[in-house]
C-alpha cells in the first residue's frame, strides 16, 4: 500500500518536503515505517531510531499496526514551550 | 481556552478567563524567547506545530491535570511562527481554590507540554546559523555550521 507520511521540523528540511509517500507491504507496522521512511530519505536514516511517529493524534510505538486510511506523522523530538 | 495562535498572545484576557470567585488563587506562566543559551546569542525563534496533534495532546493535558488537581479553571496558548527576544511563546494560566494546587498543575501543564505536544523552536543565532531544537539529538542541520550544543532551550 502507498501511504503518505506528513513530517515536521528537521526531518521536513532534511527531506527537503512537508510529505514523503511511502510503500508497504501488509499487514504493515509503525516500525516498517520507520525502515521504509529510512530507505525513501536517506538523510534520514542517521535519525531514524530517534525519530516519532504519529498514528492520528497520538504517539505509536513499533508495534502499532498502521492501514492505509492512518493519518501518520513524523517527527524529531519536541522542543515546544 | 486551548490553543494555537499566530498572533501576540493576551495574557491578560487568558488570566482573567481562569480568574473565578470559587478559585482563591490564579497562577499565570509565560515563556519567553531569551537571548542566551548556553553562550550563544539567539536573535528569534520560529515555532512550528503539528496542528491537530498539538491541540489535542493540550486537551489531554487539561484532563489530565483536572483529575489530579482542583481545578476550577485553566487556559493555554502557544504562539506559531516568528518571534523575537522578549515575544511570549506560550502561556498556560490555572486557577484553584487553593495556591498550592494551582501552583503545581500550573508546573505539571508547562513541563508536560514542552515533553509530548508536538511544537518545534528554530533557533536563529546571531551568526546566522539556524538550527531546529530537538532535544536528545545532536545539532546537524545538514544545511548550517552551527557548532554543536545538545538540546538548547531558548524559553524558560
Amino acid at each position: 500500500m502507498k501511504l503518505d507520511v506528513q513530517l515536521f521540523a528537521r526531518a521536513r528540511d532534511l527531506a527537503e518536503s512537508p510529505q514523503v509517500t511511502i510503500d508497504l507491504d501488509e499487514p504493515a507496522s509503525v516500525s516498517d515505517v520507520r525502515t521504509a521512511l529510512a530507505s525513501a530519505v536517506p538523510e534520514l536514516a542517521p535519525l531514524a531510531d530517534r525519530l516519532l511517529i504519529a498514528v492520528g493524534t497520538d504517539y505509536a510505538d513499533d508495534g502499532t499496526p498502521v492501514t492505509h486510511s492512518d493519518l501518520v506523522a513524523c517527527f524529531p523530538p519536541v522542543s515546544g514551550g | 481556552m486551548i490553543e494555537l495562535t499566530h498572533e501576540q498572545i493576551d495574557y491578560h484576557q487568558l488570566t482573567e478567563s481562569v480568574r473565578d470567585h470559587a478559585a482563591g488563587a490564579a497562577v499565570l506562566f509565560l515563556g519567553t524567547v531569551r537571548e542566551l543559551t548556553n553562550g550563544r546569542r539567539t536573535e528569534a525563534l520560529d515555532y512550528d506545530a503539528y496542528p491537530d496533534m498539538a491541540v489535542a495532546k493540550m486537551q489531554e493535558l487539561a484532563e489530565t491535570a483536572r483529575q489530579k488537581w482542583p481545578v476550577t479553571a485553566l487556559g493555554i496558548i502557544h504562539r506559531l511562527g516568528h518571534l523575537e527576544l522578549g515575544d511570549i511563546s506560550v502561556a498556560v494560566a490555572v486557577s484553584c481554590p487553593h495556591r498550592v494546587d494551582a501552583f503545581e498543575a500550573g508546573r505539571y501543564l508547562i513541563d508536560t507540554l514542552k515533553e509530548i505536544v508536538p511544537i518545534w523552536k528554530k533557533e536563529n543565532f546571531d551568526d546566522g546559523t539556524t538550527e531546529w531544537v530537538h532535544p536528545g539529538l545532536e545539532s546537524g542541520d545538514a544545511v548550517t555550521t552551527a557548532p554543536d550544543t545538545t538540546a538548547p532551550d531558548t524559553t524558560d
